[in-house]
């Protein structure tokens, strides 16, 4: 039994390891940039945490604290729903060997759709209009993503390219949507923003008053027990994995792999859209002009699949690590006094940065790791093929 | 013989393409028809530009020429007739609008150059975008600090390489995907550039006036009718992105050295057979593009702007990797796409308040024709075989 819980953990310890170990470097390395500048680290580290609301859950935290922290908690979870979303947005493509950049096209499109959905078709009644606001964001960013997906299957054209560019296509085109003048503009013509959505298209809140946490939460938990499943227990999955692994011999084992690359892609892509539906319809409900080109969600979404390893439990929490680290920067949580949001946004920004960098070169380690126990535990000549993304 | 067999394929069908479309955006704007609008010849123009430029970089020299000159022609031609009757066209059309257009080029032009070495020599580079923002505060910061701009630009070239290094020993040493790091590139230069601009300037921003590169003034061209407006007064740094061009386009295709960084790139294992250090060479490359990019991005800062703004470089090293691949890789054919890119830039702003075309419409332009190129029948671009593969020493 020792023997077997030991293998167990000598398999799994780097999964953990590895992310925890990379994420506390970034923070040091952060806290030293903190420190050149003349601010208390762990002071601005402190303050940031009560930022994030997490104290909430901490036991000794009084009552008229727990309060205010609630406020904090309510917005970090807010924003992890999207980020679990944008992150399986990156995850499932990656399982398939390719590297989803467009997770931001998506998300946009996504918004896009469930405004479009969401500010028409007033007179249905609530679980209808949702559902129908819900599955035209997913279909647009499966769309988006399918057609990268499309592109690569059928001339070979590389999915971080046409992702990239994709994005920006979405990023101006909504714009032009949304500005002033635009097709979609909303009601006040000196305003550059879409019409608000109709109370029957607003997902439920379930926690709080002011901006409450809404219920596609449950949305996006339950994507990530679907892209779980999908992926570890179906033939659908089996094939992404294979494809992934190796598209030359999946394809000589007789499976579909184009359809495999567009399948992937565009079940991504529906993931991207989902967030930008829960954002439309769980909390903003009207989308400004501006914000769509500074908005991150995508973006950082890749940071979380890397961080989470592109595993449901992984990714859940490393959506919680970053979507906190953003709300505990935010000038609405922090407390300017020991450490100015303004800077601590930006070094959410930087710490980011260095984790998707640490664990890029860790993807090599980890591999390393596996290939030496394997040797050591099976000697076998087979050449370990490693997905590369690339 | 069917009649579909003789259309002409390939490049040169996309060049007689692009003549075709000109000329039908010059029909549209004579009578009968006389269109009005200043967009109709304008848009066909710019799809015949880019058929010119497609057709250019796929070795359909003289047939692209002729389209190039067709489609500059046809739509100068259109939008002066249509200037005869509508006196606003002619604000939008002027040397102004070339001018501007160089303007808008030149950032993308340095990081494109830059672009093409790393991924020539088989490393992708997705992290332009950051290394041209890292030029752009690095670039104010030295010529705050030593109140020149030459000292702003040499800060700017170091900052960049810094940066590129960081994408080259993960990229190249720790075998990292290339795209994982680039991405991380983007977010480092976004955080830290944010954050010592916030922590140096403060919430005021960068000084007001500081000194910035000089413009070159011409005055025997500035005074020839046409072409003065346009070459008679420009920045020091795009005549600098002229020759940086040309010396690209020659060591990359007539030298030994570019023969070693293109055989790193297309085959990185005959190239260590025959002794090429491909390590060295990719380091170079990714090195030297860190520069090239700091250099655009301090252009943008230094060299036009004058201040700092946090994001300032907004999405504009994606651009230029468009054009990379647009140009097929080549110097000339992606200093083609960032003009192309950049006189949409300019019209976009002249067209909005002359003729109401949305900005943002237009923006989506070099995407879109990058997304045409890489899906395209006819010449796809292709990137070197060993791009964005880590080389293992064997």
């Amino acid at each position: 039994m020792t023997e077997r819980v030991k293998a167990w953990l000598r398999a799994k310890a780097p999964a953990v390891l590895l992310p925890v170990g990379t994420t506390i470097l970034a923070f040091a390395i952060g806290g030293l940039v903190v420190a050149l500048t003349g601010h208390n680290p762990i002071d601005a580290y402190k303050a940031i945490f009560e930022g994030t609301g997490l104290n909430y859950l901490l036991p000794w935290t009084s009552a008229e604290d727990k309060d205010f922290a609630a406020l904090n908690l309510q917005q970090t979870l807010i924003l992890m729903t999207p980020l679990m979303l944008t992150a399986l947005a990156v995850a499932l493509p990656f399982k398939c060997g390719m590297f989803n950049i467009g997770g931001q096209g998506q998300y946009v499109v996504g918004i896009v759709a469930s405004i479009i959905v969401g500010t028409h078709f007033s007179g249905l009644s609530k679980p209808v209009h949702l559902t129908l606001a819900i599955g035209a964001a997913a279909l647009a960013g499966a769309v988006w993503g399918g057609i990268a997906g499309a592109m690569k299957a059928a001339v070979g054209a590389h999915e971080v390219i046409s992702t990239i560019m994709l994005n920006w296509i979405a990023i101006y085109g909504a714009q032009y949507l949304f500005e002033l003048n635009g097709p979609l503009q909303g009601p006040l013509r000196d305003v550059p923003q879409s019409s608000e959505v109709t109370d029957s298209a607003k997902l439920p809140a379930i926690w709080g008053v002011l901006q409450p946490l809404h219920a596609g939460i449950f949305l996006a938990l339950a994507a990530l027990v679907v892209y779980h499943i999908l992926i570890n227990g179906t033939v659908f999955g089996y094939e992404v994995r294979a494809v992934g692994h190796n598209p030359e011999a999946a394809r000589y084992g007789g499976i579909p792999v184009s359809r495999s690359y567009v399948a992937a892609l565009a079940i991504g892509g529906a993931f991207g859209g989902l967030a930008g539906a829960c954002d439309v319809l769980g909390w903003e409900f009207h989308i400004v002009t501006n914000d769509i080109a500074v908005s991150q969600i995508g973006f950082i979404g890749i940071a979380v699949a890397l961080l989470g390893r592109n595993n449901a439990i992984g990714i859940a929490f490393s959506a919680l690590l970053f979507a906190g680290l953003q709300v505990g920067t935010s000038p609405r949580a922090l407390d300017p006094t020991i450490f100015p949001p303004q800077l601590a946004g930006n070094l959410a920004i930087i710490i980011q940065g260095l984790i998707i960098l640490f664990v890029g070169a860790q993807l090599l380690l980890v591999y390393a790791w596996r290939a030496r126990r394997r040797r050591r535990d099976e000697p076998r000549p087979a050449a370990l093929v490693e997905p590369t993304g690339a | 013989m069917t009649a579909l067999d003789r259309i002409p394929r390939g490049a040169r069908g996309v060049a007689i393409l692009g003549i075709v479309v000109g000329l039908v955006g010059l029909e549209l704007a004579l009578p009968p028809l006389q269109i009005e609008a200043a967009a109709v010849p304008v848009v066909l123009g710019l799809a015949a530009l880019a058929c010119a430029i497609w057709a250019l970089s796929r070795d359909e020299r003289k047939l692209g020429l002729w389209t190039l000159f067709v489609a500059v022609a046809a739509t100068a031609f259109a939008i002066w007739v249509q200037g005869k009757s509508d006196t606003s066209t002619s604000l939008v059309v002027n040397s102004g609008l070339f001018a501007a257009m160089l303007v808008y080029a030149t950032p993308l032009a340095y990081a494109a150059l830059g672009g093409i070495f790393c991924e020539r020599s088989g490393v992708v580079n997705i992290g332009l975008e950051g290394m041209m923002l890292t030029g752009a505060f690095f670039g104010i910061w030295g010529t705050v600090w030593s109140g020149r701009w030459e000292i702003g630009l040499v800060a700017a070239m170091i900052a960049g390489a810094v940066v590129a290094l960081v994408h080259a020993v993960f990229s190249i040493h720790l075998r990292s995907d290339q795209i994982v790091t680039g991405t991380a590139i983007n977010f480092l230069a976004l955080g830290i550039t944010g954050y010592m601009f916030i922590d140096i300037y403060g919430s005021n921003g960068t000084p007001a006036s500081i000194d910035s590169v000089p413009t070159v003034h011409l005055p025997g061209i500035a005074s020839i009718p046409g072409i003065g407006g346009v070459f008679g007064s420009l920045n020091l740094m795009i005549w600098i992105v002229f020759g940086l061009l040309v010396v690209t386009e020659v060591i990359l295709f007539r030298t030994p050295i570019g023969l070693r960084i293109r055989s790193v790139g297309e085959h990185p294992r005959a190239a260590d057979t025959v002794g090429i250090p491909v390590y060295r060479v990719r380091y170079a490359c990714v090195v030297l593009s860190g520069i090239l990019a700091a250099l655009g991005g301090a252009y943008l800062s230094v060299g036009f702007v004058g201040s700092f703004g946090q994001n300032m470089t907004a999405g504009r090293g994606f651009i230029a990797l468009a054009a990379v691949i647009f140009g097929k890789w080549r110097p000339y054919g992606a200093f083609g796409a960032c003009l192309l890119f950049g006189f949409a830039s300019a019209l976009a702003d002249r067209l909005q308040s002359v003729a109401g075309v949305s900005p943002n419409l237009l923006a989506t332009l070099p995407y879109v024709l990058t997304l045409i190129a890489l899906v395209g029948l006819v010449g796809r671009s292709r990137p070197p075989a060993a791009d964005g593969l880590p080389y293992v020493k064997g």
